[in-house]
């Protein structure tokens, strides 16, 4: 028996009560409504834009769309015949008029290393073309890789609208044209090698920041106020600085002729010609990404700590536990969410992490990053550039997930 | 059991300082008997709780030495003292369930398991909490978590029990039952205790003996009766229930009663407590509840007031007088005498007995 409950003028009580949440609600998003705008404006459909680039290859698809469409009938397994070869050279045609073949050349040149040349090549020797004769055997005669089956395999696979093969690159395969997938020869494998590379440093600088952390959070967290403020203040100071100054004086500490070099070897421990290298390599990276990052551990840490009852610890010693054994059992499992939110954080701005690999990582400490920017700025390959990034994201989410699951994304506490 | 120790717990001669400038606690001397309840009761900033940390060992004497059970225990750490302590905020380990938070002193003691649980379910049977195991602290209202707090400081037999400000934390009514309650488990564990407290109340419902502390010093320590009926010097007779005042010169002392001659310049007749000579200065301290309105029988003391103001109690009725040049004198009338009728601005005519008219030190 449910009777109905109404307020006193005879609304039904959960009618009501939803119109009273409504505008409730109404007002919270209005609150958020520019940020949530902005976000999605400079951040989301970016992102989006950027995950479809790594697969997207529409505009060659519309350069040689002709050649695309007659190429499917065509089976691969002996030279392409008239139809495609004579498509293919009206297309070209087509683009030298309109200045868009150099394109067509570096992108095709991703497929197959060659294509550069070779477009640029039969591109200037277009005209001489007898639009009667065989097409194939001119092309040959222009270049001999027109020979090639490869390169009209290629030339098939490039022009495809999507494709996923650079997520492949990413992780140092390739698809052979026979729709086989191996490893790429062992001298050009890199990607690999930095992927690695870089959760290990990821892994390592958060776990130095922890080490280095913890113990000066507990001060900072049982210091009195005005101990705690100045102390909290060297912490901090780095974050006023700006990263390349930090970055840089880095590098005028670590180098060879440097502060720390030269005080070893004025103490005597290190002698003059075997001085140490602590730049342009992993150590460097490690050094500086330690002390660049510490701040995202200590404050998460200290904010945790700053909660905990120095009661607590008192409790447990008067119940007779070691000083030890009370901070096993009771202080750290309390700066849990404390850990793993600093953790989190270091992480996930680790492995992301550009700048200071950059500049003292050296080719030794390179991090997958400033793979990426390579590709960006200099092999202007943004699709695998794309490609890197989107695997670093999901990386970065499926850490996420897995905080979510273990800890609960519910228990962070970033301060 | 055997003849119980009056020293027990003995300070001697303790003095405790922070800052190197100023004695927290001065020369102090205490013995604490084998299963008493002793309150230390004092304003905040009287050194009882610095008091209470040298005990569990969380702070150093300056200077003296504690002994426990006959013991000198100054260089004992505190998780080898074996003393019990409730916390003001209780200090339970809010990731631990009350099971868990009841097993730790026993884990540490590597007591077997079968026995943990036997230990665990009998405290908590004590405490009325069986059936509250696996709730977290976060799930316990302010009162279970006191509870629970009590039965961890006792779960593991300690011989001494230390509570500061326990039940600085709840409201009224809880805080009384707990005091009940807390009574009760004392008187039937046996166990020493000794309380933290600024609630006088508190102290008089709950111990065998009270020291009150001022000044870093103990300014008296006995029974919560002699406490309040025979405060030993001002501070303990204003600080323990309400009190009222006159301050005045001692003219004329003998044979267990003083004539002092008040500042407005009556004579009250009050039994010497601190004062031994004539011209001594002196407060007097009459307690409201001694006074008698409309007295008919013979005192010594017999003046007229003026009443200022009626402040109704519900179970009793204040009136605040002026009497002899003291503005705040405070009567008590009790409701069953609903037949007087006061006014604002009466005369009232009022007297009480030298004996309960105490002169004490200025």
């Amino acid at each position: 028996m449910t009777a109905e409950i109404r307020t006193s003028d005879g609304e039904l009580l959960s009618i009501k009560l939803k119109k009273v949440e409504r505008r409730r609600r109404t007002t919270a998003f209005l609150l958020a409504a520019p940020l949530l705008f902005f976000i999605v404006f400079t951040y989301v459909i970016p992102i989006f834009q950027m995950l479809g680039r790594s697969i997207d290859n529409v505009q060659m698809n519309e350069f040689l769309s002709e050649t695309h469409e007659v190429m499917q009938t065509w089976d691969g397994s002996e030279m392409p015949g008239e139809d495609v070869t004579s498509t293919f050279y009206y297309e070209l045609k087509t683009a030298v008029e309109n200045k868009y073949h150099g394109k067509i050349a570096t992108r095709l040149n991703y497929e197959k290393g060659g294509f550069t040349s070779l477009i640029k090549k039969t591109s200037r020797k277009l005209e001489n073309f007898d639009e009667n004769g065989n097409f194939l055997e001119q092309f040959i005669d222009v270049h001999k890789k027109w020979g090639d089956i490869e390169y009209w395999l290629a030339m098939k696979r490039g022009t495809d609208a999507y494709h996923f093969r650079k997520y492949l690159t990413t992780f140092d395969f390739e698809q052979k044209f026979d729709g086989s997938i191996e490893r790429i020869e062992e001298k050009k494998r890199i990607n690999v090698t930095l992927w690695l590379r870089t959760i290990f440093v990821a892994v390592g600088v958060t776990f130095c920041c922890f080490i280095l952390a913890y113990p000066i959070s507990h001060l900072l967290s049982v210091l009195p106020t005005r101990y705690s403020n100045l102390l909290m203040i060297c912490v901090l100071l780095p974050f006023w600085t700006s990263l390349l100054v930090r970055t840089s004086s880095w590098m005028v500490l670590l180098q060879k002729q440097g502060v720390l070099n030269d005080t070893l070897v004025s103490l005597g421990i290190v002698a003059d010609e075997s001085r140490l290298e602590l730049m342009y390599n992993m150590t460097g990276t490690f050094i500086a990404m330690t002390q660049i990052l510490l701040p995202f551990m200590v404050l998460p840490l200290y904010s945790v700590m700053k909660t905990i009852s120095p009661s607590l610890m008192r409790a447990a010693t008067s119940m007779g536990a070691t000083p030890f054994h009370a901070f096993r059992k009771i202080y750290f499992p309390l700066t849990y969410p404390g850990i793993s939110a600093g953790s989190i954080l270091v992480f996930v701005l680790a492995i992301g992490y550009y700048i200071t690999p950059a500049l003292v990582g050296g080719a030794k400490g390179i991090l997958i990053s400033n793979r990426i920017a390579y590709h960006m700025q200099q092999s202007l390959d943004w699709s695998l550039a794309t490609a890197m990034a989107t695997v670093l994201l999901i990386a970065v989410l499926v850490v996420y997930w897995l905080y979510n699951k273990i800890v609960g994304i519910d228990n962070m506490r970033l301060g | 059991m055997n003849s119980k120790k009056s020293d027990f717990v003995k300070f001697e001669q303790v003095d405790k300082s922070y800052d190197g400038k100023e004695l927290v606690v001065k020369g102090l001397d205490l013995d604490i008997a084998e299963g008493e309840f002793l309150t230390l009761l004092g304003p905040s900033g009287s050194g009882k709780t610095t008091t209470l940390m040298m005990l569990a060992g969380f702070e150093t004497p300056t200077n003296g030495e504690i002994y426990f059970d006959g013991l000198p225990i100054n260089n004992i750490p505190p998780h080898k003292r074996g003393i019990g302590m409730v916390f003001q905020n209780y200090a339970l380990f809010p990731h631990l369930s009350v099971y868990e938070n009841l097993a730790f002193p026993l884990k540490v003691r590597k007591v077997d398991k079968s026995e943990i649980e036997e230990r665990i379910n009998k405290t908590l049977k004590m405490v009325s909490l069986t059936g509250f195991e696996n709730r977290m602290p976060a799930q316990l209202s302010g009162g279970q978590q006191q509870r629970v707090a009590v039965a961890r400081a006792l779960v593991f037999d300690p011989k001494l029990v230390l509570m500061d400000e326990p039940l600085g934390a709840l409201d009224k009514n809880l805080r009384e039952s707990m005091q009940y309650e807390l009574k009760h488990i004392h008187e039937s564990l046996g166990v020493t205790v000794v309380y933290v407290t600024h609630d006088q109340g508190e102290a008089l419902t709950m111990s065998n003996r009270i020291a009150v502390f001022n000044d870093g010093k103990v300014q008296q320590l006995s029974g919560p009766n002699e406490l309040y009926e025979t405060p030993v010097n001002s501070f303990v007779a204003s600080f323990i229930g309400e009190n009222n005042t006159f301050t005045g010169t001692v003219k004329e002392i003998a044979s267990g009663s003083a004539k002092i001659e008040t500042d407005s310049g009556e004579t009250i007749v009050a039994n010497p407590i601190a004062v031994s000579s004539s011209g001594e200065k002196s407060r007097i301290s009459l307690r409201p509840e001694r006074v008698s309105i409309d007295p008919n029988e013979q005192l010594e003391n017999k003046f007229t007031s003026e009443i200022r103001e009626i402040i109704y109690h519900g179970d009793h009725t204040r009136v605040r007088v002026n009497l002899l040049g003291n503005d705040d004198f405070i009567l008590k009338v009790p409701n069953a005498s609903s037949d007087l009728k006061l006014n604002v601005g009466d005369k009232l005519d009022l007297g009480w007995s030298s004996h309960d008219c105490r002169a004490l030190d200025y």
